[in-house]
């Protein structure tokens, strides 16, 4: 049978890695050789229905034994179109498909896009919305982490901390409920602002959250945090050094696991990143061990990033006070001829811009998430481009799981914290 | 006061065929009731409520399920092998009933013909029938997972005989230690012999105590070691093509398989159904029941009572239940080890840990025996400190640092490394 064999050579981004020096290291080439039938290997198709797959992810493993020989991943069970369906959508109509591609966070979907629909616009937010989405982003970097979390424990036949997790999951969905609605399509951004100002009293039951989450994850830390057992099934299983790391695009607590310090809020900081107060904890391994301790730290600074941005939350309005991208109040439409005028225009021709086209990288949950977009200068862009973190970090998943067990092969996609909808998009 | 007589001829029958039915409907009945706690027990654990809807506090809920089972439909893949397929769950279900049959569970009862011993079936090899019964349960998961012709199923079955062969070793070599002591392998003269010496053999075998622990969840499959059936690996091992009653066969093996796992390390290591104190102890000896020895070796006749009889049931299902409790809270507690980890703990570190203990437990009856000491409390002490030494080098050595002195939290403070804005990026900074 032919191999598919897929090469292709990244040298590394100045901007990134050690030292900032381009090396040139290329890729190993991607060659996973054809399965054949009646080999003494076994095949086994794990997924794409299986409980550790979390999701639509098949993967094809020829075992021997139990050992991964190869493992190829089949993608595109959870295909929706996003990026086409986006090119037939005024900017803000595109706004619910985002959070669809990473229901596990999807506030943090909903900022990014946004955010860059707003550089390549050339609109400007007001800092209360600046602080707000920053409190969403943080909040949504915890719920994804729980998520990463809670499965990865069940995975390792640890049934407790899922439900101690999602608990905690509960009070964040309730949240995202008493503020957008909806508690997982929150669809929460606005080009210019925010779908709304936060309810009253919601800041309250975020201090409340942050009060009390830090002993759930306190708890399921010494649940499984030094726990022997965790300890030999994650250390030393798949391991990936800086080197390779780097190559193969990893980003997120994936790559900082690795001992990359890149960190977009650090290197390349967003809405005023870089005066928060807050620390990027990497590893040294990069090991599935590491990647969870990496995370573990990450949710501890994310309640840190979260106190320091509610003590300075501003106030005044949340959206950009121009008539031509925000929307105006109901009540000013009935009463205001200029506020009906604005509406009209808006709802029917949409905002527009200059042409051009812009890249807007945040640090989502799972790494480096970058929106793409290209505008001809139209209400609705010519190509949406989404740099998904999963769907980078699933690619290496052949070269981890090499060699291991088939329970290191569920540990080690487990650790890479991948979600489908934004793989498969 | 006529010497007491055990029970004979057609009084001996029908208390027989009592007990068969007696034992036999509270295993089913515990094993029902297992799968009730355990789901509210880990409910419990888990900040959740449990199946409570089902009669007066969920308790009717194990009858809810086990008619839902029965008219499920049975499904049959179409390429398995049928035989082997039905016969599955059955070779699973029936090793893990008949086992509990040797097992004492109360001190024997008078009744107006005879003394009726509580235990179907006194039997002298005991120990060894128990060991020998108990792995023919694993046939049921091979043959089950093989005929099944699913890959999940398949490796579920191997990694389930892998691990059946790997730590029935090491069961059996803590049970020497308890042979040694016990000095047969009938399982009521263990009992007795753990009232003689004042000690139950948890305490001088303390080491031999946590082998066996270790070794029994092994072998009845459950987590930390449920390889077999590991859910997220193989989805659900050797019982992945299975439903309806064949499939709620398994889960009862196995919980039939706690229980008389419980009841057995009662037995062996917390006295079955011997409570403190002396008023209880009851033994047949040359034809006489015996409670113990006078100074100058004469026996002393045990009186046996209804009401101890109700005692030393209630003890040993005390007993038993903790076993079971603790059976489902590690399981809610702890991960899951790895299949080369589940074998490599018990060939590297059961089995020569077991081999040098029982060497250490015979040397030291050897010495105490030619120094003379009598079978007695101090015998026990001795025996009991030695083992303590024995047990905490060995944790010391499994732990290796970890739990207990947290070597794991040094390294999470080593990993952690700082990085605070406006210092660029360095790798393994």
């Amino acid at each position: 049978m032919a191999q598919k064999t897929i090469e292709y050579t990244v040298g590394r981004n100045p901007e990134m890695g050690p030292g900032g020096l381009p090396t040139a290291s290329p890729l190993e080439p991607f060659d996973i050789p054809e399965p054949q039938l009646g080999s003494e290997h076994m095949l086994i198709n794990i997924g794409p229905q299986h409980p550790a797959t979390h999701g639509v992810l098949r993967l094809v493993c020829e075992l021997d034994g139990e050992t991964v020989l190869n493992v190829t991943p089949h993608i595109g069970f959870l295909h929706s179109s996003f990026e086409k369906l986006g090119e037939y959508r005024t900017w803000n109509q595109i706004v619910p498909l985002t959070d669809r591609m990473d229901y596990l966070a999807p506030l943090i979907y909903n900022c990014a896009y946004v955010m860059a629909v707003e550089k390549l616009l050339g609109i400007e937010v007001t800092e209360r919305c600046k602080v707000v989405r920053v409190i969403l982003m943080e909040l949504d970097r915890i719920f994804g982490h729980l998520l990463w979390l809670g499965t990865t424990a069940i995975d390792v036949g640890a049934f407790t901390p899922f439900l101690y997790t999602f608990e905690e999951r509960e009070r964040i969905y309730r949240m995202h409920e008493g503020y957008t609605g909806a508690r997982i399509t929150t669809s929460a951004t606005r080009v210019g602002g925010m779908m709304a100002d936060l309810p009253e009293g919601w800041i309250g039951e975020l201090e409340h959250f942050l009060d009390t989450f830090p002993r759930t994850l306190a708890e399921v830390h010494r649940l499984l945090t030094n726990n022997q057992i965790l300890i030999g099934r994650t250390q030393g299983v798949g391991a990936i050094g800086p080197e390779d790391a780097v190559n193969y695009g990893f980003t997120g607590p994936n790559l900082r696991a690795s001992g990359v310090a890149y960190d977009v809020r650090k290197d390349n900081p967003y809405y005023d990143y870089e005066t928060y107060d807050f620390e990027v904890p990497i590893g040294e391994n990069g090991d599935c061990y590491d990647r969870y301790l990496v995370r573990m730290e990450e949710m501890n600074q994310s309640v840190s990033i979260l106190r320091q941005a509610i003590d300075r939350l501003p106030d005044g309005p949340i959206n950009n006070p121009d008539p031509a991208v925000s929307l105006p109040s109901k009540t000013d439409c009935m009463s205001d001829m200029e506020s009906m005028i604005h509406h009209f225009k808006l709802i029917t021709e949409g905002i527009k811009g200059p042409p051009g086209d812009c890249y807007y990288p945040v640090e989502a949950s799972k790494g480096e998430l970058g929106m793409y977009l290209v505008s001809d200068g139209g209400p609705k862009p010519v190509r949406w481009r989404v740099r998904p973190p999963s769907f980078v970090n699933i690619s290496v998943i052949n070269k981890l799981a090499q060699g291991h067990l088939i329970a290191d092969l569920i540990m080690i996609n487990a650790s890479l914290d991948i979600v489908l909808g934004e793989i498969d998009r | 006061m006529d010497a007491l007589q055990p029970v004979s001829g057609i009084a001996g029958f029908i208390a027989s065929v009592a007990k068969v039915v007696l034992v036999f409907a509270g295993v089913m009945l515990t094993v029902a009731y297992m799968t009730l706690a355990e789901r509210r027990v880990s409910a419990w654990i888990q900040d959740r409520i449990g199946p409570n809807r089902v009669g007066p506090f969920g308790l009717l809920q194990p009858i809810a399920d086990g008619l839902k089972n029965l008219l499920k439909e049975e499904t049959l893949p179409a390429k398995s092998s049928k035989l082997f397929f039905l016969m599955g769950p059955m070779i699973a279900l029936m090793p893990a009933l008949v086992t509990f049959a040797v097992i004492p569970f109360a001190a024997p009862l008078p009744t107006h013909w005879g003394v009726v011993d509580m235990v179907v079936a006194d039997v002298p090899i005991g120990i060894l029938y128990i060991l020998a019964i108990t792995s023919l349960g694993v046939y049921g998961l091979v043959l089950g997972g093989w005929a099944s012709n699913n890959k999940y199923a398949l490796l579920g079955g191997m990694r389930a005989s892998a691990q059946m062969v790997s730590y029935e070793v090491a069961l059996g070599l803590s049970v020497v230690a308890v042979l040694i002591l016990a000095g047969n392998v009938t399982l009521t003269q263990v009992v007795w012999q753990q009232q003689q010496l004042h000690f139950w053999f948890a305490f001088p075998l303390s080491l031999a105590f946590i082998l066996f622990l270790a070794s029994a969840y092994a072998e009845t499959n459950r987590l930390p070691f449920d390889m077999p059936e590991a859910e997220s690996e193989l989805v659900a091992g050797y019982h992945t093509e299975y439903s309806g009653m064949k499939y709620a066969m398994f889960p009862m093996a196995e919980y039939a398989n706690m229980v008389t796992s419980s009841a057995l390390m009662a037995t062996l290591f917390l006295g079955g159904w011997d409570l403190p104190g002396s008023w209880d102890n009851m033994f047949w000896y040359h034809g006489q029941l015996i409670s113990g020895f006078a100074a100058n070796g004469s026996v002393i006749l045990a009186h046996p009572a209804l009401w101890k009889t109700l005692l030393t049931f209630v003890a040993f299902a005390i007993k038993t239940a903790f076993f079971l409790v603790v059976y489902i809270w590690v399981r809610w507690t702890l991960p899951r080890f790895r299949y080369d980890q589940v074998m490599a703990l018990g060939w590297k570190v059961l089995l020569p840990t077991g081999l040098g203990y029982v060497m250490l437990i015979a040397g030291a009856t050897l010495v105490l025996d030619q120094l003379g000491l009598p079978w007695g409390f101090t015998y026990g002490l001795i025996l009991t400190v030695l083992s303590g030494l024995a047990t905490a080098g060995f944790l010391v050595f499994l732990d290796r640092g970890h739990t207990i002195f947290g070597a794991a939290a040094a390294r999470d403070q080593k990993t952690i490394v700082r990085h605070r804005a406006g210092v660029p990026a360095q790798a393994g900074d």
